[in-house]
């Protein structure tokens, strides 16, 4: 996130795009609806009527996978209608005749085709847009999780840019992350491309520093495989060793049954878990790992913020840390790693290598954390990124950029569009929550979301149980009619096995990074006999 | 021009608007609350904070009464202290409030203020009990004996986090804190979503979490912060443990971001961590496909081995590794760090983009 959960309530307008946040983070829901309460302005841009549609003055219900067509509209008609941010575009930004160029193509009318939203309501939205200064605009999977997710990104910050949005307080591009350390996994270097604090491996400079700081000759510096191509590899037998650690990839990977042909095909695989998983099933190795309160630690939030974790329990039986199994590891391949403790690991390696995090040190993660960039022992961390328009790069980068349709449409053989998420009760594939009293008494099934007219027009009682197919594959589960989902859209989430929406996605990929389209494809919904 | 009034004898600044509660703590006198929720629309609901004000036909509530120049203000005069006493003495008689068997006993604020006020024996005979308990739903026990109707759980849930989900039912004697067509929380019409916030505001024992009944007193709990396990918001926890373990989670209050709010999976999705079903031992599977137990040394070698058999015979890049977004930053630098440092590729992902 450009910005901090901080200015959600105190934001005095709110653009919510492909994201529910009520059930995805219903923390940070709450203080959008403290905003609105203070009388922020909210726009809701979703295929779905989620809740915090009760609370917009403009809901858009815009077809899946639209955004870019949608956003480019909007554009056209803040630039058409000089209603945009031109001093800030000017002195901040550059690209801007290219894009304006592109967006030109993208008439209200045209793209009223394109998303569903007339014109008319697409020309009142870019106006509210443009009537409040600044506004946030907060997004999750809805963006990302399409073959154009970074198309949809780069959208969403030209449009903001164009608003003169980014850089100030109650303003932004705000990616709300789905876990609670996806953010601080990548600060960290679980990537292909980058070392810790995103410096690049095929720097050469970079590759020098680490191979000081690990003690080895040198290190690797073609980036690697991102997680898609691995699992495909596996296959093909260019990977014949695959290490899982924490990660139930037979239920969170689109088309189910491919994934699992993939993890059969492993020549040795290693999983290192809390629990026995889907995906363990696979494993040649099962290594016991602690879990979230019996370790010391940090995690980094959406916000950038590194938090402390703490022990509160033992490991059950022969479980050890995390941090422990890698350094054990390492050692019977003659690496002997001094760090012996999260917080040794942190201030004695982290935070000396990576520079934005340089001045974060356990000592002074006691309170409420610290936001990275914090490059030294005095700088307060930092809310706000690119502060007065000053971006990382210098000029803020304007992008033209091309609508593309999701890569599964729907036809004749499969008519409708699944489009898929997470509910409220449940985390992931369960492997937590589904082991939690009283979870699953709130919520102890998947259900195929479809609209009333879909219902009445198969005949489709509501709990009634019915078939999702897909070209992928087809699973049983109870409908659940509902006002949330428009005509032609089945929506879905993976918490459940059975009932998976991953038996039915599409395995499609943005090209750039490898992001699967979960939240477009065709399927197919038939009455049980 | 700065506006003042006279506290207690003393000549104390304000801000425009500012109520004498708040008035009042910025010139270090400590008026005791009960229903007051911070940053919600003072109600008045209890009269604990009660104050004289001179020219006033009675007292009135320094939650909800803003100060005003010149305004004389008397917090601890024998009439303010006489009507709190007889304030608690009344809430005390609304309902059951036998500290004994009360999950808040110890963390209870009426039991606190009935300490601070010397009360020592009931003085007004206890109303009798009119609602059952709710103990349906799986998460939350709400036992309307306990009740005082001070309305902060309906204050945070319409004010604070916006659920919408309950209100002030009926009238006079038969008041009662309801669902939408009273039903209970978990009921397919109620629009509770179980984030647990009215529990964390309640000040007695009317709502208590179902899952920490009877395993541990306040005082024999340590409280110990931490950072939430499910989505990236990053909410700030404590968690009450006794004898090693987690016994029920709360927000921490006033705290960056989460500002003494959770959802429903911060506050009661903790157990999982003592399920029976945890991996405890490394496991090794046969040929015939059944895991057996291994130890930790024999599971490391099998690994460290195969991983040097792959390396020599197809190369470092033969190996691939995905790291988890759940688990803590140092167990993603270790693992990047075997994989770049030990087996030499840059082979390692994690779920980030997918």
């Amino acid at each position: 996130m450009t910005n901090s959960f901080a200015d959600y309530a105190k934001a005095k307008m709110i653009i919510l795009v492909g994201t529910n946040i009520t059930e995805a983070h219903p923390v940070a829901g709450t203080f959008v609806k403290d905003a609105v309460l203070a009388g922020a302005k909210l726009i809701v841009i979703d295929p779905r009527r989620t809740e915090m549609v009760d609370f917009a003055d403009m809901f858009i219900q815009l077809k899946v996978g639209s955004d870019v067509a949608l956003i480019n509209a909007l554009m056209n008609v803040l630039i058409t209608e000089n209603l945009y941010d031109k001093k800030y575009v000017d002195s901040c930004t550059e690209g801007f005749e290219e894009l304006k160029k592109k967006v030109m193509e993208y008439t209200p009318e045209k793209v009223a085709k394109i998303s569903g939203i007339s014109a008319d309501t697409i020309r009142e939205l870019a106006r509210t847009m443009a009537s409040i200064k600044p506004a946030m605009l907060m997004y999750t999977l809805g963006i990302t999780e399409h073959i154009c997710g970074v198309n949809n990104v780069m959208s969403c910050a030209n449009l903001q840019m164009l608003l003169g949005n980014v850089g100030v307080d109650c303003g932004g591009v705000n990616p709300q992350r789905g876990q609670n350390n996806v953010q601080g996994a990548c600060d960290m270097g679980a990537l292909p491309n980058v070392f810790p604090g995103y410096q690049q491996v095929a720097n050469a400079e970079a590759r020098a520093k680490f191979e000081k700081a690990w003690n080895v000759k040198s290190l690797p510096d073609k980036p690697g495989m991102m997680m898609p191509t691995m699992m495909k590899n596996l296959t093909t037998g260019k990977v014949k060793g695959f290490y899982v650690f924490g990660e139930n990839l037979a239920n969170t990977e689109p088309d189910i049954k491919h994934v699992e042909h993939e993890l059969q095909s492993a020549e040795f695989l290693v999983c290192q878990d809390i629990f026995p998983t889907e995906t363990t099933r696979f494993a040649h190795v099962i290594l016991p790992a602690a879990a979230w309160s019996e370790n010391d630690g940090t995690f980094a939030s959406s916000e950038r913020r590194v938090n402390r974790v703490r022990t509160a329990s033992v490991p059950p039986g022969d479980a050890k840390p995390n941090w422990w199994i890698f350094k054990e590891l390492a050692k019977r391949f003659g690496h002997e790693w001094a760090s012996n403790s999260a917080q040794e690991i942190w201030d004695n390696e982290v935070s000396v290598l990576a520079p934005s995090m340089a001045g974060i040190k356990y000592a002074r993660l006691e309170g409420d954390g610290l936001q990275w960039p914090c490059p030294s022992a005095d700088h307060p961390g930092t809310p706000t990124l690119h502060r007065g328009g000053k971006f990382t790069r210098g000029l803020g980068m304007l992008k033209a950029i091309d609508y593309i349709p999701p890569a599964e449409v729907p036809d004749k053989e499969y008519p409708m569009v699944l489009s898929t998420g997470r509910r409220l009760y449940h985390y992931h594939t369960r492997t937590q929550t589904g082991r939690c009293e009283g979870i699953n008494d709130l919520l102890g099934e998947e259900t195929a979301d479809i609209a009333m007219a879909d219902a009445e027009a198969m005949g489709i009682e509501n709990g009634e149980k019915i078939l999702v197919k897909s070209r992928r594959g087809k699973v049983e589960v109870k409908a659940r009619v509902t006002k949330e989902v428009p005509q032609g859209l089945v929506w879905m989430a993976f918490h459940f096995r059975e009932g998976c929406a991953n038996w039915l996605t599409n395995p499609v990929y943005d090209p750039i990074t490898q992001t699967a389209e979960y939240k477009a494809c065709a399927v197919k919904i038939e009455k049980l006999k | 021009m700065s506006d003042t009034f006279i506290l207690n004898g003393k000549e104390t600044p304000f801000k425009q608007g500012q109520m004498i509660l708040d008035a009042a703590k910025n010139g270090g006198i400590e008026i005791p609350t009960l229903c007051y929720l911070k940053g919600s629309a003072p109600t008045g609901a209890c009269r604990v904070c009660c104050v004289e004000v001179k020219g006033a036909r009675s007292l009135v509530a320094a939650c909800s009464t803003p100060v005003t120049p010149g305004m004389e203000v008397t917090t601890d005069s024998q009439a303010v202290h006489t009507a709190r006493k007889l304030n608690i003495e009344l809430l005390l008689s609304a309902g059951k409030h036998n500290c004994i068997t009360c999950e808040a006993n110890g963390d209870c604020r009426l039991q606190d203020l009935a300490y601070f006020y010397k009360i020592t024996a009931p003085r007004f005979a206890e109303s009798e009990q009119r609602y059952p308990t709710e103990d349906v739903n799986p998460l939350i026990v709400r036992d309307f004996s306990r009740c005082i109707l001070c309305g902060r759980c309906v204050q945070a849930c319409n004010e604070v986090v916006v659920n919408r989900a309950i209100s002030q039912g009926y009238r006079g004697k038969k008041s009662k804190v309801v669902t939408g067509g009273d039903k209970a929380y978990n009921d397919e019409i109620s629009e509770c979503v179980f984030c647990g916030q009215c529990v964390q505001v309640c000040p007695v024992g009317a709502l208590t979490e179902k899952k920490a009944k009877g395993l541990g007193r306040p005082w024999e709990t340590q409280k110990i912060r931490t950072t939430c396990p499910y989505c990236g918001v990053g909410c700030q926890q404590l968690l009450h443990v006794k004898d090693g373990k987690i016994i029920k989670v709360t927000a921490v209050e006033d705290a960056q971001p989460n500002q003494g709010r959770l959802c429903v999976k911060g506050r009661f999705a903790y157990d999982f961590i003592y399920s029976e079903e945890r991996l405890k031992t490394p496991l090794i599977r046969e040929k015939n496909g059944e895991f057996r137990e291994a130890s930790w040394d024999e599971a490391l070698d099998l690994v460290a081995t195969k991983f040097k058999e792959i390396i020599k015979k197809d190369g470092p890049d033969a190996i691939a590794g995905v790291s988890c977004a759940r688990s803590i930053n140092e167990d993603s630098y270790q693992m990047q760090k075997f994989f770049r440092a030990v087996i030499g590729t840059n082979n390692i992902d994690h779920c980030a983009r997918t």
